[in-house]
């Protein structure tokens, strides 16, 4: 007994989605939520669409933010599905973020590093306060400051510390990269396909493993070491041109998390870095991203291995939440053959003990 | 005039650096405003399209810790095109977005660049223009950015 003729609900499922679209349109008598409001003024929804969609393009995320009414996962899986009907043309240089334009910049550990704190357009110090004035769409928004903007390069805090060595310095590799969407995840994962399945993972599972190593659950003593915001220019190198060119830039916020190190056999004490890189303005992403990476470097690190934070293979096979949906909601489709074989069992098993 | 090109990498050694430039340039612009810009030239050599306009993917990458080893960031939308002019000229654009009429503009004035008789008068009536579009753009968000610059103050001790 393998199947049990499921038919007779196109019409059901017709007259559903019917139903879907209307309510996704919802009053009539409201104007209709165009596409580029979406992009222009839900951003922050924008960039985290395209960071778990791990697809960068604004306009396409605002279309799957608009088509998923707002369901920021269901917007997420809609890019990845995308995705798949496009060729890839290249892969790019990596990006240079020590050039970023910096939009913010701002570091715990050093109050006058070169280049200053940049605080950019943040939520920081707002008091969390509704804003009823947001109820008036005709509201006017008052003209922001600016002020010269000096040409001060702005070192990345690695670049400042690391000349002591007391900073654990980056290692370069030329090894190709490994890529989640070529093959699949094996293990022991690499720390390239980690910070790949990290920069696409679910903010809020990120956040909350982020969150358990600071508990003490592996915890590694961070410090926000630097984050910074902004644009860097995406380069490549397109075989029937022969050199370098731009394409264009992307918008990126990058975390360094420095971390308290006591030293190993092989290493001495220094401090050792978390990083976090991801798509658009998302800096709670990027810090919990960089938690996790360095909870997961325990091992390499010589550290025991006790927390959910620093298990590759849990943290890996749980952060993608598009997998984690799939899973998840399969439960609720048709199992009715199943439920029939184990209510079968269960009858069986009662009528037993009361024999 | 080069300083309005958002350069992150070294451009030393770099075979053709002034048709990076300009591809640079062409890459960050919309298709209405090199279509307005061309307008205001002599006319442009017809052309045939050799490839596409296609969209497509690009893999972003970075560096773990910002400049150590390479792993893949995620994609990126990116259309590409190549045109041939009737003058003989190849051009090439692959540009970010998914804009066909762009990335076609884009190849079509990466080839009149490469003509010696058309290059300095489309420099001036489209790249020029372009690149300063890009640059107040630039300077506005660093205007911006600067302004949100903390300035610290000294506190004076409270002890006589």
């Amino acid at each position: 007994m393998a199947y049990v003729a499921v038919k007779g609900g196109e019409q059901a499922i017709d007259n559903a989605h019917a139903w879907l679209a209307e309510e996704r349109r919802g009053d009539i008598a409201t104007p209709a939520l165009s596409v580029r409001q979406i992009e222009e003024q839900l951003g922050r929804s924008v960039d985290r669409v395209m960071a778990e969609g791990s697809l960068y393009d604004r306009e396409l995320a605002a279309l799957a933010i608009k088509q998923a009414q707002g369901d920021l996962i269901e917007a997420a899986f809609l890019l990845r599905a995308y995705r798949t009907t496009l060729p890839r043309f290249a892969h790019s240089v990596a990006v240079e973020t020590g050039t970023m334009r910096i939009e913010r910049r701002v570091s715990a550990i050093f109050k006058d590093l070169p280049g200053g704190q940049v605080l950019g357009p943040t939520y920081d110090y707002t008091h969390r306060l509704l804003d009823f004035s947001l109820l008036d769409d005709n509201a006017a928004v008052s003209e922001c400051a600016t002020a010269v903007a000096n040409s001060d390069v702005m070192p990345r805090v690695p670049d400042i510390l690391g000349d002591e060595g007391l900073l654990e310095a980056d290692v370069v590799s030329s090894r190709e990269p490994g890529d989640l969407t070529r093959e699949p995840l094996t293990f022991p994962a690499a720390r390239d396909v980690r910070l790949q399945a990290l920069a696409r993972g679910d903010e809020g599972f990120l956040l909350g493993l982020g969150y358990s190593t600071q508990r003490g659950y592996g915890g590694s003593h961070p410090f926000a070491g630097e984050i910074r915001m902004g644009e860097v220019s995406v380069e490549i190198e397109p075989a029937e041109l022969g050199f370098s060119i731009d394409i264009g830039d992307l918008i990126l916020t990058e975390c360094q998390m420095v971390n308290q190190f006591t030293g190993s056999k092989t290493v001495p004490p220094q401090f050792t870095r978390g990083y976090g890189l991801v798509f658009g303005f998302g800096e709670r992403k990027a810090m919990a991203m960089a938690l996790v990476d360095r909870a997961m470097r325990a091992s390499e690190l010589g550290e025991d291995v006790t927390a959910p934070a620093q298990n590759v293979e849990f943290v890996l096979y749980h952060s993608d939440n598009i997998e984690a949906t799939g899973f998840v909601e399969h439960l609720k489709l048709p199992h009715y053959v199943d439920f029939q074989s184990e209510l079968q069992n269960v009858r069986r098993m009662r009528q037993e003990a009361a024999e | 005039m080069n300083d309005s090109v958002p350069r992150d990498q070294p451009t030393i050694g770099h075979p053709w650096p002034a048709r990076r430039r300009w591809m640079s340039i062409l890459a960050r612009s919309t298709a209405e405003r090199i279509d307005a810009l061309l307008a205001g030239c002599r006319p442009v050599p017809a052309h045939t399209i050799l490839r596409g306009p296609e969209v497509g993917l690009v893999m972003t990458r970075g560096r773990a810790g910002g400049g150590g080893a390479a792993f893949n960031l995620g994609e990126m939308t990116v259309t590409r095109c190549t045109v041939r002019t009737e003058t003989g000229l190849a051009g090439h654009a692959y540009v970010a977005g998914r804009d066909t009429r762009r990335a076609e503009l884009a190849a079509l004035v990466d080839a009149l660049m490469q003509d010696p008789d058309r290059a300095a008068e489309i420099e001036a009536a489209v790249i020029a223009p372009l690149a300063q579009d890009q640059a107040r753009y630039t300077a506005e968000r660093a205007a911006k950015a600067a302004a949100t610059r903390v300035q610290f103050f000294a506190m004076q001790t409270m002890r006589t």
